[in-house]
C-alpha cells in the first residue's frame, strides 16, 4: 500500500466531474418527450388533463415509430360491470384460432420473442385435474385428436390477484370492472408478477417487440393493446378496448366452435350468469383462493 | 266519459289481438344469411316447373352431393323442405318457415340445445353484446344440416419452444 497513486481526493474529483458532465450531457441530449415520459405519473394518479397529454405524446411516439396513426383510448370502467368469462370444455377442439385472433387484435411481439396471451393445453382424457400431464406444443394434422381434451388458459382476472400483490411499484392493478391491467410505462420489468401467477397468464418482452407494421391494430387502449416496450410485462386484458365498448373479446369472435362466452357477472340476464346458474362450472386452481373470474364449464 | 270508455275498450282489444297474433311465433334473432351453396337459392328457380314427387327415394340425378347423415333412417328431404313452396322449410306441425328461421326447425328435436342457443350458451355470437349490432350464428353456419357432426380441422401452428433461440416460423 506504499504506492498511493490514486488518492481519495483524486477519486472524488474525477467522480464529481464525471457526474456533473453526465447530468449536463443528458440535459442536452434528452428530448422533451423523453423527459416527459420519464417524469410521467402513475396512471391512477393522473388527472384527465395529464392523461390527455400522455395520450398525445404516446400517439406521436407511435406515429414516429410505426408510421401509423394510433387512437389510444382511456375509457374507464362502466359502473355496475364486472366482467366474467366462460369456456366450454366439452366443445373446445384445440384449434388455436383464439390464440391467433388475440395476436391480431392485441399487438403482441410476433417473434423474438413470440408472445401469446392464450396457451391451449392438451390433456389426456381422464386427467383433467392433473396439470402435470399438459402439453401445449402439440401439432397433429387434425384436431380434435381422439383420447385428448383441450383447455385454453389465459389470464383468469382473479378477484384476489396474486400478481397485483407482489408488484413492488404497483404497475399492475385490478380495475373497478374486475380487469387486471398493467401500465406498461410504469412496469420496471422485475417479473415478480410472472412468478406469482399460478396460471402462467403473463408474458415478458425480453426484447423490443417485433410487430410487422401492416399487422398493427391501431385502435388501442392505454391499459390494453397499445404496443409495448422492451422489458415490460403484458397479459390478456379480456380485450379492455373492446369490452368497455360492449363488444365481445377477439378470442370469442375467433372461436369456430362457440366455446368462448363473455358477459357481465352483475347482469342477471347475461350469458355468463346463465351458464354459471345452469351448467357445471369450475375455476382453475380454486384451492389457491385467487377467485378467478374465468369459468370453465361443460355444455354437454 | 262514454267515448273514453269506448276508446279504452278498443285499445285493449287491439292489444289483445296483437298478442294473439304473436302467439306461437318464435322471437326474431339477428342471424346472418344462411350459408347456401353457390347458386342454389332460390330453389324454386329449378323446382318451379317440376312435378312434386312425395315418394321417399334416393335422388340419382340432382343433389347427389348430399349424403344425409342426420337421422337418415327416419328422415328424408321433404320432412324439412316444404314440398309446395321449395323456398321455405317445413315444421312438423305443417307451418312454413323461412330459411333464416331454420333454428325453429332444428329446435323441434334438439330442445335443450335450442334453449341454450337462445340464451347464448350454445353457438357463437359476434359483434356487440350491448350498445351495438350483433350477429347470432345460425345452427347451419357451423353444422351442415345434412351432416351435422363437427369435422376435425387443421390447428394453427404451436408456439415455438424457448429451446430454439429464433422462431422458425418467422424465418429468422
Amino acid at each position: 500500500m506504499a504506492d498511493k497513486r490514486f488518492t481519495r481526493r483524486d477519486f472524488l474529483k474525477i467522480a464529481s466531474v464525471a457526474t456533473l458532465s453526465g447530468v449536463g450531457l443528458s440535459g442536452i441530449s434528452c428530448k422533451k418527450a423523453d423527459l416527459e415520459e420519464f417524469l410521467q405519473k402513475h396512471y391512477l394518479e393522473m388527472t384527465d388533463e395529464e392523461k390527455k397529454q400522455t395520450i398525445k405524446r404516446l400517439e406521436e411516439k407511435y406515429l414516429k415509430k410505426y408510421g401509423k396513426k394510433f387512437t389510444i383510448s382511456t375509457q374507464g370502467a362502466k359502473p355496475g360491470t364486472l366482467w366474467g368469462y366462460g369456456l366450454d370444455l366439452s366443445r373446445c377442439i384445440g384449434c388455436r384460432r383464439c390464440v391467433y385472433g388475440c395476436v391480431k387484435e392485441n399487438n403482441p411481439s410476433r417473434y423474438n420473442p413470440q408472445l401469446h396471451w392464450i396457451r391451449v393445453v392438451r390433456l389426456p382424457e381422464g386427467s383433467l385435474i392433473n396439470l402435470e400431464k399438459t402439453e401445449h406444443y402439440y401439432n397433429p394434422p387434425l384436431v380434435p385428436e381422439p383420447g385428448y381434451v383441450y383447455m385454453p388458459v389465459q389470464c383468469q382476472h382473479c378477484e384476489n390477484p396474486p400478481c397485483v400483490k407482489v408488484c413492488p411499484v404497483r404497475a399492475t392493478w385490478k380495475e373497478p370492472d374486475g380487469l387486471v391491467v398493467v401500465d406498461y410505462n410504469w412496469c420496471i420489468g422485475c417479473r415478480y408478477c410472472i412468478a406469482a401467477c399460478p396460471y402462467k397468464g403473463r408474458v415478458f418482452n425480453w426484447a423490443e417487440p417485433n410487430i410487422p407494421p401492416e399487422e398493427l391494430n391501431t385502435a388501442v387502449h392505454y391499459l390494453g393493446n397499445r404496443p409495448r416496450y422492451k422489458n415490460v410485462v403484458d397479459k390478456c386484458t379480456f380485450c379492455v378496448q373492446r369490452v368497455r365498448q360492449g363488444r365481445y373479446p377477439a378470442c370469442v369472435e375467433a372461436c369456430p366452435t362457440g366455446t368462448r362466452k363473455f358477459g357481465n357477472l352483475l347482469d342477471p340476464n347475461s350469458e355468463i350468469r346463465y351458464l354459471i346458474d345452469h351448467k357445471r362450472v369450475f375455476r382453475l386452481k380454486e384451492d389457491l383462493n385467487t377467485e378467478p373470474k374465468f369459468y370453465y364449464f361443460f355444455g354437454l | 266519459m262514454r267515448r273514453a270508455a269506448l276508446l279504452s275498450f278498443f285499445v285493449i282489444l287491439s292489444v289483445f289481438c296483437w298478442s294473439l297474433d304473436g302467439r306461437g311465433k318464435e322471437e326474431d334473432f339477428p342471424v346472418p344469411r344462411p350459408p347456401f351453396s353457390e347458386g342454389i337459392f332460390p330453389c324454386s328457380s329449378c323446382h318451379a316447373g317440376m312435378e312434386v314427387n312425395t315418394k321417399r327415394r334416393e335422388l340419382k340425378e340432382e343433389h347427389t352431393n348430399i349424403q344425409l347423415k342426420h337421422g337418415s333412417i327416419s328422415r328424408w328431404c321433404l320432412d324439412c323442405h316444404d314440398a309446395a313452396n321449395r323456398d321455405m322449410l317445413r315444421l312438423v306441425n305443417g307451418d312454413r318457415i323461412d330459411f333464416s328461421h331454420s333454428y325453429e326447425l332444428c329446435g323441434q328435436c334438439h330442445g335443450p340445445t335450442y334453449r341454450d342457443w337462445k340464451v347464448g350458451v350454445h353457438g357463437k355470437r359476434i359483434g356487440y353484446f350491448e350498445g351495438g349490432p350483433r350477429t347470432y350464428f345460425l345452427c347451419v353456419n357451423c353444422h351442415n344440416p345434412h351432416d351435422p357432426k363437427f369435422k376435425p380441422i387443421k390447428p394453427e401452428p404451436p408456439p415455438f419452444k424457448p429451446l430454439y433461440r429464433y422462431n422458425p416460423a418467422a424465418g429468422k
